[in-house]
């Protein structure tokens, strides 16, 4: 497995000359590493030809920048092109006279109807008003699942039963939609197959009817080679206007958003980032290439870390810790906070490197000694966790007691924290200053 | 037999693109280089992975030159043999099912949209015709009109659904499924879970919460726990079948959505490194389409002209 692509390739060039221009030699060497980086990630086996091909003729001869080593600035030259290939995010186009139409296509199962009230809901809350449509007349309850999410956002749902044909479903949602005052309109279209010829007929009866200025993809992250095939189909049948990549919250690389880009052309329009209707995030071409590259996610965590963290909380807690005055009550906070964020083995698959180490660990035992330290400091008095210094024996003793752990584990959290304090007091000496400048300006 | 027909049917497809072409490319007579360049990457194509993908055709090599084979055709015959070996390789456990029980209980995972509800739909179908009086469990409390889709499901394949209200507790569902099929005299309980990503935490250890009530009241309980892929699913699918195996201790895999382009190949990767094995193959839409797998079926399905 390819936990950091940048790792696999120092090694690779240990082995080779180091510096300099990068040779054929180096440069072959090191794309043997991407190529399975990439086909690990499910990018499609011919695009993965073409990419390797494109970066090859960019990197034989190009001299090794000052501050880089060849491992670095072969990332670098992948890295570029892999985000020049996804391509800039694309917004929504809704241009010209309302009502706008905007179509959802794609396989059973790739996440339509939920993207469909994702979709309606992020146009709410920019000020439109949407008209969601139930147009997949096949799928059992596909269309109550529709109109729940209708209700339940406050949205109004378009849905004539099972019995009329799609096509007139959205001709006449289009007739609503102009007199109730929607100028957006979304179609919930079912889930088919690129090979049925009926269905795919069906859709483009859709198409002809209600001229939309969107059709999307909805795709699935985990789709393996076949996606390809896929998005050409529809592209062909239908017209696809932008692709809409779901399911990107679990451990998928997402390697099909490369080949559907390469085969069609379309921009990347969304991300679909969870299971409730808020989970629609913005396309960001950089953090995808490092995901697809399987280099962690570092600019994801610190985002969920600003959206989810007390800011305040996070502010104060900075302040003592500079002033010398963080004691254990101020670590059991930030220790709350931190929990929000997820399980630890979670976090840790996101910092680039750490993802192979998490997995060796088994998943409860971080987050099981966060709930340990917990405990510990929790059994102490308010004095005692203010000022960790009175605790003597006897009062370890009832400490461990309390928690149901052992007289060492608390030792062991003391230590730890002293250590902490001792690092805290070197940084405000100044000479730290640096040290931490450096640190911080790694995640930029 | 119906099924292995139903199978041949539902991969001829597949046939008629990658594994057709690998038996065109081992039509030319002689052994050489691009043969193994083609052969790898037509198994790549096919979502077979890296790993798995070099792995078989080291096994091929090796065999070749020990055996002093010389013929494409009969390197053809020493893959078929290899990749039905990885299939095969946890052959020895008999299907768990095929023990008497008064009650026997379906565990049925997933992700999200990898097709449970139709799965269990045509299970529910398919067990009924072999003299089961079954009975579904609705635990997907939370995503919108999952209850109802099953429901439906329930109708068309003439079961008994038991449900409770959107948002209920899928912990207390099972129990009373479980109670209700005891007294009714069912004699399997299919339970319907809600999707999940493999990697959210707390899912996984409601599911670890749901089979436990199962394993309280009916001994052994679930007698199978099935995890439902997508056949489009690429290599993500190996990490798909490693968590939910280590949450709930899967047992077999529905390789569902195989009527489309895809080739489902991880499941040689999945067999390979996790010893699961696939028991059935969706086929279709429609309640009948739903096939035992048999490894052989499936592995000669792939080179079959």
């Amino acid at each position: 497995m390819f936990e950091n692509l940048q790792d696999k390739l120092q090694g690779v060039f240990q082995r080779l000359s180091s510096r300099g221009k990068l040779s054929e030699a180096d440069v072959d060497a090191a794309l043997r590493e991407v190529r399975l980086a990439l086909l690990e990630a499910d990018v499609n086996f011919k695009v993965v030809k073409d990419f390797i091909g494109r970066v090859r003729e960019r990197a034989v001869g190009v001299e090794v920048m000052q501050s880089l080593t060849p491992a670095q600035q072969v990332v670098k030259i992948v890295n570029e092109e892999l985000i020049a290939t996804l391509g800039e995010p694309a917004r929504l186009n809704l241009d010209g006279p309302a009502p706008h139409v905007i179509m959802l296509v794609g396989l059973q199962g790739s996440g339509k109807t939920t993207t469909a009230s994702k979709l309606a809901l992020f146009l709410r809350k920019s000020n439109h008003r949407p008209l969601l449509v139930a147009a997949d007349t096949r799928r059992p309850a596909a269309i109550e699942q529709l109109q729940v999410l209708g209700r339940q956002l406050d949205i109004p749902v378009h849905a004539e039963g099972t019995d009329v044909p799609p096509p007139q479903i959205c001709a006449n949602a289009i007739k609503k939609a102009r007199q109730g005052a929607h100028d957006v309109i979304i179609l919930d279209t079912a889930g088919r197959l690129h090979i049925d010829e009926a269905l795919m007929d069906e859709l483009a009866q859709v198409k002809a009817k209600t001229n939309p200025q969107e059709v999307l993809l909805v795709a699935d992250a985990m789709t393996g080679q076949d996606a390809v095939r896929v998005a050409e189909s529809f592209h062909q049948q239908v017209g696809l206007t932008g692709l809409i990549l779901t399911k990107i919250d679990g451990d998928a690389r997402g390697g099909a958003a490369i080949s559907i880009r390469s085969v069609t052309g379309v921009p990347i329009k969304f991300l679909g980032t969870g299971e409730r209707s808020g989970d629609l995030e913005k396309f960001h071409p950089d953090r995808m290439a490092s995901r697809i590259l399987g280099m962690g996610d570092i600019l994801t965590l610190i985002e969920r870390a600003e959206s989810t963290l007390d800011q305040e909380k996070a502010q104060r807690a900075g302040e003592r810790l500079l002033a010398g005055e963080f004691n254990l009550e101020d670590f059991l906070e930030q220790l709350g906070e931190v929990k929000k964020l997820g399980p630890m083995s979670q976090l840790l698959e996101m910092i680039p490197g750490m993802a192979s180490m998490s997995r060796s660990l088994p998943p409860d035992l971080t987050d099981q000694q966060l709930r340990r330290v917990e405990a510990i400091i929790n059994s102490m008095t308010l004095a005692e966790r203010r000022n960790p210094k009175i605790l003597n024996a006897s009062r370890k003793r009832r400490v461990a007691r309390g928690s149901g752990t052992t007289v060492q584990e608390v030792n062991q959290l003391l230590a730890q924290f002293r250590q902490m304090q001792r690092m805290m007091k070197q940084l405000r000496g100044g000479k730290g200053q640096r040290a931490l400048a450096n640190l911080l300006g790694g995640f930029r | 037999m119906f099924k292995s027909k139903q199978l041949r049917d539902s991969l001829a497809r597949t046939r008629g693109s990658f594994f057709g072409q690998i038996t065109g490319l081992f039509g030319a007579s002689d052994i050489n280089d691009d043969l193994w360049d083609d052969l790898e990457a037509l198994l790549i194509q096919a979502d077979v992975g890296v790993d798995t993908t070099l792995s078989l055709v080291e096994r091929v090599k090796d065999r070749v030159a020990r055996e002093g084979i010389v013929k494409a055709s009969d390197a053809q015959r020493v893959l078929k043999e290899e990749m039905l070996s990885l299939l095969a390789a946890d052959g020895s456990r008999p299907p768990s099912l095929d023990r008497k029980r008064l009650l026997t209980v379906v565990l049925v995972v997933g992700v999200n949209g990898s097709g449970k509800t139709t799965t269990i739909a045509k299970l529910a179908h398919y067990y009924r015709r072999q003299g089961q009086n079954v009975v579904l469990a609705a635990t997907d409390t939370f995503r919108a009109a999952a209850i109802d889709q099953l429901k439906v499901w329930g109708e068309r394949a003439g079961v008994t659904v038991i449900a409770h209200q959107p948002g209920a507790d899928p912990g207390a569902v099972v129990f009373d499924a479980i109670k209700s099929s005891q007294a009714r005299g069912a004699t399997m309980v299919i339970v319907d879970t809600a999707g999940r990503l493999h990697t959210k935490y707390n899912l996984m250890k409601e599911l670890e919460k749901i089979r436990s009530i199962a394993a309280k009241q009916v001994h052994e309980a679930p007698h199978e726990t099935l995890l439902v892929l997508d056949a489009t699913t690429g290599q993500n699918a190996i990490s798909q079948a490693r968590h939910f195996k280590k949450s709930v201790d899967v047992t077999g895999v529905v390789l569902a959505k195989l009527d489309g382009t895809a080739k489902g190949g991880v499941v040689f990767a999945i067999a390979r490194e996790l010893g699961v094995p696939v028991r059935f193959v969706g086929t279709g839409e429609g309640i009948e389409d739903l096939a035992e797998f048999d490894a052989e079926t499936f592995v000669e399905g792939l080179f079959a002209g």
